[in-house]
């Protein structure tokens, strides 16, 4: 009408040949998501008509990027976290340096360290906020810069969170940046299994000789870690005794805490 | 010796807050009611004045119980309050006689239009360093005087008592009957160079001295409270924005502090000397500490800048909430030649054309919703940049950097922005609630709990900062196509459009 031209729908143009394992995969995911949410290799293959084998291999391949789960007892496979989170989950960072403003603010005031909160992205952690260390030394803004998540405190928050994630970042590889840099999956794995134990996590001259950082986790109002929150500065001012200073980390958990109250966390 | 600490009241335009600060001027407790706004017919907006009394005992109390504190633990408060919002009542019971007209309230619109005369709205700016409008309070005070009855003889006798929200709290703390400067400048009453009443002006608006009280400086102990908060000092009272110059410590002349909101506020220090405005901007005092000279500044405020990004949000339904818009904006890298002026109601400082309209300028078939997304932010970064080439003009010095406070700073796009713009660093600093820590650092020196404003100077910390990064020659381009933009919005209202 009136000369415009509408996008052409696919129904009338000409479609690319499309991707029979990618149409498998997705007929899986919706069965997974249909009334029974429990499914084992064996109905699958019934309900789609495909011989086990082929199954099996999408749903490896699905578990492996976190799509699907399987569980331990029963060998049944379910949707995974990494699908669940995604589109429901998001949480724009602008609109999370928003809401967590005043707190970090607090946070710089009381620990007299700069302050960081970050997402994750593309395997890293996203800083989406800054705040100075309250010493009117000269320092630039660091949002928008990626940090490698395994040898930061903020991203074994997020990783303990996200597994799917750290098993991607693990196959890729883990990078050395010094002595101290977990760099053995396995040990990663233990140490993100204490990080979710304890409820946050630390950086002992991880990333850089003499930097320490300590992190918690940002929840939101369905208990999905969506950001963390820390803290970092040098050993000498956040360490005692070799370990992290109580009360620096009952600030840093404190300030999450509040943060994740503020976009609907339940309490605790 | 156990810590001492200071509280401070913000009795503002939505809620009163009391905020308790530590020796290193940090918060330690936080606590807010929201009061009513009752609108008893189009365009009129009052609060009741003893809720807000209510309302702030509650909120000293559970700010110093949160923080498990006494009264003992005090060392002062401060008030910090919105401005001109006008209280009338009896000197005998203490009862207000009307509810209290909001500084929104339109009600005066003819009365003030009848008292500008031929001179019109400046009839008195050379006096007060403001203009004939709606918001301040003398005119206030005289429709009160017209509509209540009995009223007139009794406030000639000195029986009922005028006061802003400061000497209303005063007041019912420490039962003197005075004002601070600050907020007595915005009754449009008060002589810039005496800093007294003005016969000339209570004369010709109509209003009886006996009524008025007394003013004082922003900072010294006014008096002990009684009651609940028996024997605490209140030490300080000094308007929002005021206080919000004080917390921002803009102590030198040319320093200057923005409050990004739903609207924003510039002010900039100006000295011990009032600077009248060519740009019509507004003269007014910043602060007065104890026996010192007053210290002036020069306020421009801006109608529309986060009541854009709302308007976005709610008519356009482009963003979903108001920090998405800078998701929005970053998706593109410039605004693509298109530049949006809000001259939703008209245009004010410096242009003031009331017969001015909104206007999107430079659209074409490029543009996309991200440009639309920068254009609207841009928005404020350019009516910033004339309000403060305004300043500098009128100040005769040039701003060297600009502190920032509210909402928007949590922008970072705008903050770049406005570095950019302004050729200045813009800095935030650590503590946010700037008219709270503002009036908790007038009454710390009343008191003598910080030594003086070198002290406060060396306990404000940067919480981050941005630097002007954009090549001159795109600087000015911008700001050419803006007042291009601007120049189209004039004279569009006609007489025959409905108001």
């Amino acid at each position: 009408m009136f000369g415009i031209v509408e996008p052409r729908s696919d129904k009338f143009g000409s479609v690319p040949a499309r991707i029979q394992s990618i149409e498998r995969a997705a007929a899986i995911l919706r069965l997974l998501s249909g009334r029974e949410r429990r499914l084992g290799v064996a109905q699958l293959a019934g309900e789609l008509g495909l011989p086990k084998g082929t199954v099996h291999g999408i749903l490896r391949t699905l578990a492996a990027v976190g799509f699907v789960e399987q569980d331990e007892e029963t060998g049944k496979y379910k949707l995974g976290a990494a699908l669940l989170h995604m589109g429901s989950s998001y949480l724009d960072g602008n609109e999370l340096r928003a809401r967590a403003l005043n707190w970090s603010d607090s946070l710089a005031a009381r620990s007299g360290e700069s302050v960081r909160i970050g997402t994750l992205h593309d395997g890293g952690v996203l800083v989406v906020h800054h705040v100075f260390r309250p010493d009117d030394s000269r320092q630039a803004l660091e949002v928008g810069v990626l940090q490698p998540a395994h040898a930061t405190a903020m991203g074994k928050v997020l990783l303990a969170a996200h597994r799917y994630a750290a098993a991607e970042l693990a196959a890729a590889g883990l990078r050395r940046y010094t002595p101290s840099t977990i760099t053995e999956e396995n040990q990663l794995y233990a140490e993100l299994d204490a990080v979710l134990e304890r409820g946050w996590a630390g950086d002992a001259e991880e990333l850089v000789v003499g930097e320490v950082s300590l992190a918690a986790p940002i929840d939101d109002r369905r208990g999905v870690t969506v950001g963390a929150i820390g803290i970092s500065g040098p050993i000498e001012r956040l360490t005692d005794a070799g370990a992290p200073r109580s009360d620096l980390v009952s600030f840093v958990r404190e300030a999450a805490r509040a943060v994740s109250r503020d976009l609907g966390a339940i309490p605790w | 010796m156990s810590e001492r600490y200071i509280a401070s009241v913000d009795q503002g335009t939505a809620s009163s807050r009391c905020l308790v600060f530590d020796e290193r001027a940090r918060i330690v407790s936080v606590s807010q009611v929201e009061h009513r706004h009752i609108f008893p017919r189009p365009g009129h907006v009052e609060h009741d004045p003893r809720e807000i009394w209510r309302n702030v005992q509650h909120v000293v109390a559970d700010a110093l119980a949160t923080a498990q504190l006494g009264v003992r633990d005090l060392v002062a408060l401060g008030i910090t309050n919105q401005r001109e919002t006008t209280v009338l009542w009896d000197r005998a019971t203490g009862e207000p006689v009307h509810n209290a007209l909001n500084w929104q309230d339109m009600r005066t619109d003819h009365l003030v239009r009848e008292l500008g005369g031929d001179e019109g709205p400046d009839r008195f700016r050379d006096r007060c360093g403001l203009p004939l409008a709606t918001y301040f309070s003398g005119p206030k005070i005289r429709w009160l005087l017209d509509h209540v009855d009995g009223l007139w003889e009794r406030a000639e006798a000195g029986d009922v008592l005028f006061g802003t929200m400061d000497s209303w709290l005063i007041w019912n703390l420490t039962g003197r009957h005075i004002t601070d400067v600050t907020n007595a400048g915005r009754t449009m009453l008060m002589n810039l160079e005496t800093l007294d009443w003005d016969d000339v002006v209570l004369d010709a608006i109509g209003v009886p001295r006996a009524m008025l009280p007394e003013i004082r400086p922003s900072m010294e102990v006014y008096g002990d409270a009684g009651g609940a908060l028996a024997g605490l000092p209140v030490a300080a009272a000094l308007g929002d924005q005021h206080a919000a110059l004080f917390g921002q410590t803009c102590f030198s002349t040319g320093d200057a502090k923005c409050t990004y909101g739903t609207g924003s506020f510039l002010l900039m220090n100006t000295g011990e000397q009032p600077v009248r405005s060519a740009n019509g901007l507004l003269t007014t005092v910043g602060y007065k500490i104890g026996d010192q000279p007053a210290t002036y500044a020069l306020e421009g405020s801006i109608a529309v800048t986060g009541a854009l990004v709302q308007w976005f949000r709610d008519k356009l339904g482009l963003i979903g909430s108001a920090s998405e818009i800078e998701t929005l904006a970053r998706s593109v890298d410039n605004n693509g030649g298109c530049y949006f002026v809000p001259a939703f109601s008209g245009l004010f400082a410096p242009h003031w054309r009331s017969d001015a309209r909104g206007v999107i300028a430079g659209l074409t078939g490029y543009i996309s919703k991200g440009h639309l997304a920068r254009a609207v932010l841009e928005a404020t970064t350019w009516q910033t940049r004339e309000v403060v080439d305004a300043m500098n003009s009128d100040a005769g010095v040039e701003m060297s950097s600009l502190k920032v406070d509210g909402g928007m700073t949590a922008n970072n796009l705008l903050m770049q922005s406005l570095a950019d713009v302004l050729d200045v660093p813009v800095v935030r600093p650590i503590v946010a609630e700037t008219p709270s820590l503002g009036a908790a650092y007038a009454a710390g020196l009343a008191v003598g709990f910080w030594p003086d404003v070198d002290e406060l100077r060396a306990q404000w910390h940067k919480a981050a900062e941005w630097l002007p990064a954009m090549e001159p020659a795109m600087r000015e381009k911008g700001y050419r196509k803006w007042r291009k933009a601007v120049a189209r919005t004039v004279d569009w209202v006609d007489e025959d459009d409905d108001e």
